[in-house]
């Protein structure tokens, strides 16, 4: 039985990551400061992005121009990416002041800026399939940059087709899954301590 | 024994066993997206979003013929950006290069355009035309590819040598072209131009390339996004049309565009191949700020700077912890 593969796969998932870490109902104490909740935010912008999107996905690329329905929905997934970007930016510096990548999370604070870039793209080819005269902007000036690198030869910013399925299937899935990664690591590991605090054996440091 | 720094190490890396509080997380998010769900919705009741109508082909020919007209005989004598500009389009020109490094030419011709017959012979073969222009068009088809090439480019360049200005052309040996040019210009201005290369001959089409390119290749989408205020050279990246907010987290992207050499097209080898090396600088920075735990001087700077003071001031405050050396 413990030769299983999902025996192995659920008895390591509990090691490390049991429930009470994946649904906390305590956490540390210091955990006290405004840009904690920058992290959640963050999350909860990525929701409304992939909801408003989801919608805009059913009804194509140029429905919100015709529809007051969808120019609602674009404006919401609009400025829930502007606000999306505004959380993470904050996140991130907080994280790096605070040294977040401390304590063996090291692969946190790499999926948290991997999130990042993945977050440009998806935000990037967003731009480019509003079917509008910034699409159209954007990809004339955005080609020559991907050109100069032979990245254009496969990643072409002119392809509305292409853009629109990398925009609504390929990136969000990436960056989808990059995002839950860091998230259970960021509960496996716990919240980075203070970096003035020692244990009890360093403690004429502390005061 | 162990040294301090790993005693500190294995103390982060540990779970915590100092004071807790009570934390439902469940509630936290259900209330952080309650309110980001609100600020979404109220900054899209009060502002929108931005929806600026594309240009046409249409609009560029009936706002300004002759830039039309002008662009056309570009297209046609191989002269226009698009024409010139190699890899993935065609092979008339190496591209951008780092030192030994021809990245682009690398990528290969992967989107082939002719600019002769993609941007004008084709289009107008479409068309019922009138007898003036159907006869030129016979003309073309029936020349050379030399004799081609010398009417479209001493057409090309007696409107160059007279900056464009059409009423001045010296009368020379240009034969069709200037009917074509005039037949593009009119085919554009009924919208026949927008319809035929949006079809490309066929039915379906999700690819603008060529569109996108042969509005670059004239004045029509430059003057607008100098009108938009979204030119490369002033900051226009990370700019939006109207009074919306762009993607001010190019703003690093763009920032290399403000600065010498980079700026400057004329100077060798940077600024000449500024788009590669900005693009390169920005990978390493990229590659940098996920690496930053492994970075020498840059991981150790939040210990020695004293922001997270601050971050943790309540928690020092109730612990009487002082900052540690």
């Amino acid at each position: 039985m413990s030769e299983m593969w999902t025996a192995k796969l659920r008895n390591k998932w509990q090691k490390n990551l049991p429930i009470e870490k994946l649904l906390p109902d305590e956490q540390p104490a210091y955990v006290a400061s405004w840009i904690y909740t920058f992290g959640v935010l963050t999350l909860a912008a990525l929701a409304s992005i992939i909801a408003t999107g989801v919608v805009l996905a059913f009804e194509g690329p140029a429905w919100y121009h015709v529809s007051h329905i969808g120019k609602f929905f674009n404006s919401m997934h609009f400025w829930s990416v502007q606000l999306f970007f505004v959380f993470m930016v904050i996140h991130l510096w907080g994280k790096f002041w605070m040294a977040a990548w401390r304590g063996n999370r090291t692969a946190t604070w790499m999926t948290g800026a991997v999130a990042f870039v993945a977050s440009i793209a998806t935000a990037f080819t967003g731009y480019l399939v509003q079917t509008n005269f910034d699409s159209q902007w954007i990809s004339f000036e955005a080609k020559d940059g991907f050109n100069s690198m032979g990245v254009g030869a496969w990643f072409n910013v002119t392809n509305l087709g292409q853009m629109l399925l990398l925009h609504v299937a390929f990136l969000p899935l990436i960056l989808g899954a990059i995002t839950v990664v860091h998230v259970l690591m960021v509960r496996k590991r716990g919240v980075v301590p203070p970096i003035d605090e020692v244990p009890d054996s360093l403690v004429e440091v502390k005061s | 024994m162990k040294g301090n720094k790993e005693i500190k190490h294995e103390f982060d890396a540990a779970p915590w066993r100092g004071k807790t509080k009570k934390y439902d997380i469940v509630k936290e998010g259900s209330i952080a997206l309650a309110f980001v769900a609100i600020l979404a919705l109220v900054l899209s009741l009060l502002m929108g979003s931005p929806d600026d109508t594309p240009l046409t082909f249409k609009g560029w020919a009936s706002s300004n013929a002759e830039n039309f007209y002008v662009t056309a005989v570009q297209e046609l004598a191989g002269t226009s950006g698009t024409a010139t500009y190699g890899a993935p389009y065609n092979r008339n020109a190496d591209g951008l290069n780092v030192g030994p490094l021809w990245l682009q030419r690398w990528g290969g011709v992967t989107h082939p355009i002719d600019t002769v017959n993609d941007f004008v012979i084709a289009p107008l073969s479409t068309q019922v035309l009138s007898n003036e222009i159907a006869n030129a068009l016979k003309a073309w088809n029936a020349a050379t590819t030399v004799q081609k090439k010398s009417w479209a480019t001493s057409y090309d360049d007696a409107i160059t040598k007279v900056e464009g200005d059409l009423t001045k052309v010296a009368a020379g040996d240009y034969g069709p072209v200037p009917a074509l040019a005039t037949g593009l210009t009119d085919m554009a201005k009924s919208g026949g131009l927008d319809a035929a290369l949006l079809s490309q001959g066929g039915f379906f089409q999700t690819d603008n390339t060529k569109q996108i390119l042969f509005f670059g290749d004239g004045a029509y989408l430059d003057d607008a996004g100098t009108k938009f205020n979204l030119q490369g050279g002033t900051w226009g990246m990370m700019n939006e049309t109207g009074r919306y907010p762009g993607q001010a987290w190019l703003w690093l992207y763009s920032f290399w565009y403000q600065i010498p050499p980079f700026n400057n097209e004329e100077s060798k080898p940077i600024g000449a191949n500024a788009d590669v090396y900005i693009m390169l600088i920005m990978g390493a920075l990229s590659a940098g700020l996920i690496l930053i735990p492994f970075i020498p001087g840059i991981k150790t700077l939040p210990m020695r700077v004293p922001i997270q003071r601050g971050i943790w001031r309540q928690y020092y405050r109730a612990q009487g912890i002082k900052r540690r050396k």
